[in-house]
């Protein structure tokens, strides 16, 4: 339990590197638009779009990437940015508010002169006429020299009183101009530019004054300027009418408004300016902690448990890092409980081992020497000799067993993991299991080995592993052959140890590895096993990262695979071997008593149900019998090829296909399986040992 | 066949033990208790092969095997209760030729013993050659150039194994049958151990070997000659 705590927590500590994105609405809108549109080319135009798209593409994602990753930035660009727009909205609004203010008092202003130049040339007019009676207007009605005399000076009066705040200009009436009555402008105003053909139009329909912006034009080379032009109908000492007029120059005005536009700009700048860095200011307080925060967790996670923030005041950042600290104490502490835990129980291994161990030698070495002049004794002493050093052998190995399961459960076990030839493995540890093999009278067979089957292991504790398997093999096997098959596939290596025997019972495929576990305690062994065995080889293939799987069918036998990865620290995917042997009774397609019967009631995808499994036992008290054990299909465990790197003994049922026998009545195998009840069908259903 | 033997261990039963044993297979015992008196019981009785515990009062047994190998290159075998990859690697650093896991057999331990002692019987006169070592194999000499290179024994055997077949590549599990004489519980780590440690005087960059030449996956071989 100590173990798996400290295991876990550089593994779960690596998950912090992940990048902080939280990315408001807006952000993800936008991005998306950018990345949608811009970064994933998602064009869908010709290759020569996306070919141009790819290319604008690739000097932006760097970028991109800083903007996805620097919150900072995107604070103050997007503060900027909406900054930028209220002061745009301000100034438009400003401006066009100053430029009616200012353009109304002109205008108003312009339209009192105007009037009272209309007037004045109303007047003038009026008194001409009542001067000159009957003489001013000629019985043709031409223009005499009289009036156009009096327009030019008219011209001139009107806007001799302006002091070139404005200037006048008097048109004849629909543009005609063989009247003589030609155009007059004061000073050197073009009227032809300077009065608009839509104004003159209207003033040529209507009495009333009218008024138009337009810019006025010079001749000489005076430079044109805005201005506004009102115009009316007046008569002149004939009757005639004729188009009065006044040019106001708005320079004045202009020149102010180009003043207010120019310090809005320069106050909208600053403002947008200091908005950038205030929001980069205020960012950076809050920004600062965060990043503080993450790379002392990075730190932390590396292992540096001494690493705490710093925390100044009380705000909530201060409360951020004071959590943090908090949480970064508590964890060094667990952590160091922990590995004083642990290394008390290495210690303890240690001096257990030691302590136990010299006596022990002793021991044993004296009942060596006992057992070797047992000759010399009578026959109960001699007798006794013979079970001292038996038992004592059993006890080293038992004693040696345990040191090894506790010094893999205080994490203590190191891989020496260099490339080695399973296959020389596999020879020693065969050669090694033959005198037992002959005794039993089982022959052991080698498959597989033409090739090299390398893979980096630590070639001690796979032989352990493998001899373990090998001889469980043949003593299980019941004299029948052993075959060890060895494969190497994509980056994986296996050796399957199959047997003949009595084989597992449904469920037993993940039991076989749990500590002082037996088959059948009532069991005769032969070798004296410490029941720690496959619970150490199993240990032995974790900590290569591989996995130990077992498989079997009552009566027809199991297989044992270990698994490696080709090199160490590479997960494992799959196996070359199935766990499956191809020659199970189910791969085989036989059924019992060869029946064509492919499960009328047990074919649905329901878990191993219970009469399944009592027609397995049923089968395997039928089999017992003969010597020939009758092929039927059956519960067969079978790996998960998903199952995890080191996670034992993974077993998935399998539905049962065509399993019940045709004249099953009630098993009678049941009543003698106390333990085959539907307990023992669920727990088959787990996947892996809960350990 | 002489066979001096110092036994090196705080536990008396052990120790007497072990004497009874050594008795009985012909060999002469003598012990020390003390990590501290180990090396001058050592001088005074000179003996051809030395047991050693690595668990002392005093001195522990990695110091002692460290001295008494500075000053001769008699056999050492370790006694340790530690099968521990860390402990059994700072033995045989330290300059042990072997190591025995307690708890032990007696037959195992007298076998261990012979094959320690079995190369004083002496070989026939024969000149090796290895990249430019010049092995004299009688001579129990290494010479460079006509330099002498100090091997203790057990490296020598190894070399002189590696260079009479000099085309041949060498399991691990060989060389502890050839060098060591284990025929079975074989622990390659002895030979890891004693290859780096031949590499460190023989070799002239150790890191790249070119005397001994790892063979990966497979095991060693002596370099081109």
């Amino acid at each position: 339990m100590a173990r798996d705590s400290a295991a876990s927590a550089p593994g779960s500590g690596a998950r912090a590197g992940r990048p902080v994105g939280h990315r408001s609405a807006g952000s993800r809108l936008f991005g998306q638009v950018l990345e949608g549109g811009l970064l994933h080319g998602g064009v869908q135009g010709s290759p020569v779009l996306r070919l141009f798209m790819r290319w604008v593409r690739r000097p932006l994602l760097p970028v991109m990437r800083l903007w996805r990753r620097n919150i900072q930035l995107k604070v103050v660009a997007t503060t900027l940015l909406m900054s930028l727009g209220v002061v745009l909205l301000l100034g438009f609004v400003v401006i066009g508010q100053v430029r009616n203010g200012l353009l109304d008092a002109k205008v108003k202003a312009s339209q009192s002169q105007a009037t009272g130049g209309f007037t004045a040339a109303k007047q003038k007019a009026e008194e001409a006429a009542s001067t000159n009676g009957d003489d001013g207007t000629p019985a043709d009605g031409r223009p005499s020299q009289n009036v156009i005399q009096w327009m030019s000076e008219l011209v001139k009066s009107l806007s001799s009183g302006g002091q070139s705040a404005f200037d006048v200009v008097t048109l004849p009436m629909g543009g005609e101009s063989g009247s003589g009555r030609g155009p007059r402008a004061s000073g050197t105003v073009d009227w032809a530019v300077s009065v608009p053909e839509d104004l003159r139009e209207r003033i040529d329909g209507d009495t009333a004054a009218a008024q138009s912006y337009t810019r006025i034009v010079y001749t000489s080379d005076q430079a044109s300027q805005p201005g506004l032009v009102i115009g009316k109908q007046v008569n002149d000492p004939n009757g005639e009418p004729y188009q009065l007029y006044y040019l106001f120059p708005l320079t004045q005005e202009e020149k102010s408004l180009s003043l207010v536009r120019g310090t809005l700009a320069t106050a909208g700048l600053f403002v947008v300016v200091l908005l950038g860095a205030i929001a980069w200011l205020v960012v950076r307080q809050v920004v600062t902690p965060v990043r503080m925060a993450a790379s002392i967790a990075e730190r932390l996670s590396a292992g540096r448990l001494q690493e705490r923030m710093k925390v100044t005041g009380e705000d909530d950042i201060a409360r951020l890092g004071e959590a943090f600290n908090k949480m970064a104490q508590n964890l060094q502490l667990k952590i160091s409980q922990l590995e004083d835990l642990s290394r008390m129980q290495r210690r303890f291994v240690s001096d257990v081992s030691h302590e136990l161990r010299t006596p022990l030698t002793t021991v044993r070495m004296a009942a060596d020497v006992i057992h070797d002049a047992r000759v010399d004794f009578d026959p109960v002493t001699a007798r006794s000799a013979e079970l001292l050093a038996d038992q004592l052998d059993r006890f080293e190995t038992l004693l040696a067993d345990l040191l090894e399961i506790s010094r893999f459960d205080a994490g203590a076990a190191a891989l020496e993991a260099e490339p080695i030839d399973l296959r020389e493995v596999v020879r020693r540890v065969v050669s090694g299991a033959e005198p037992l093999a002959e005794r039993k009278g089982t022959e052991i067979r080698v498959t597989g080995d033409q090739q090299p089957v390398v893979a980096e292991a630590d070639a001690r504790r796979v032989e352990r592993v493998l001899r373990n398997l090998v001889v469980n093999a043949v003593e299980h096997g019941e004299g029948r052959d052993v075959v060890v098959k060895l494969a190497a596939a994509g980056g994986a290596v296996a050796v399957a140890v199959r047997d003949y025997g009595v084989g597992l019972k449904p469920g037993e495929a993940t039991r076989v590895f749990s500590r002082f576990w037996r088959a059948d305690p009532a069991r005769a062994r032969t070798t004296g096993g410490t029941g720690l065995g496959l619970s150490i080889a199993l240990e032995d293939a974790r900590l290569h990262g591989g996995w130990l799987q077992a498989w079997g069918e009552p009566g027809g036998g199991s297989q044992f695979r270990l698994t490696l990865p080709r090199t160490a620290d590479e997960p494992l995917r799959g196996s070359p071997i199935p766990l499956e042997p191809t020659d199970s009774r189910r791969n085989r397609g036989l059924n019992d008593a060869g029946l064509a019967d492919p499960a009328v009631a047990h074919g649905t995808d329901k878990p191993v149900g219970v009469p399944a499994q009592m027609s397995a036992g049923q089968a395997a008290a039928v089999s017992a019998r003969g010597p020939i054990t009758p092929r039927q299909a059956t519960v067969t465990p079978t790996a998960d090829p998903t199952a995890l790197p080191g996670n034992g003994a993974r077993v998935v049922p399998r539905p049962v296909s065509g399993a019940r026998r045709q004249d099953g009545g009630p098993a009678p195998e049941a009543a003698n399986r106390p333990d085959a009840g539907p307990e023992d069908s669920s727990r088959q259903g787990e996947a892996s040992r809960g350990r | 066949m002489k066979g001096r033997v110092l036994v090196v261990d705080d536990d008396t039963a052990l120790a007497e033990m072990l004497g009874i044993v050594l008795r009985g297979e012909g060999f002469e015992p003598s012990f020390v208790a003390d990590g501290d008196k180990a090396l001058a019981a050592f001088r005074e009785t000179k003996p051809d092969l030395v047991l050693l515990d690595l668990m002392l009062p005093g001195r522990d047994g990695i110091e002692v095997c460290r001295l008494i190998r500075a000053e001769s290159g008699v056999p050492i075998v370790m006694l340790t209760a530690k099968s521990d990859t860390v402990d059994v690697v700072v033995g045989l650093e330290s300059g042990a030729d072997d190591y025995i896991v307690k708890p032990f057999k007696p037959k195992e331990l007298v076998a261990r013993i012979r094959a320690r002692l079995r190369r004083s019987e002496e070989p026939a006169p024969e000149q090796l050659a290895i990249g430019d070592l010049v092995i004299d194999v009688a001579g129990h000499s290494v010479k460079r150039d006509g330099q002498s290179i100090a091997l203790t024994p057990l490296e020598f055997d190894l070399l002189v194994a590696l260079a009479r077949k000099p085309w041949q590549v060498f399991t691990r599990e060989v060389l502890l049958e050839q060098v060591w004489g284990y025929r079975h519980a074989a622990d390659t780590r002895l030979v890891n151990v004693h290859v780096q440690r031949l590499r460190s005087k023989v070799e002239k960059d150790p890191e790249k070997p070119e005397i001994v030449v790892t063979v990966r996956g497979v095991g060693y071989k002596a370099g081109p000659s």
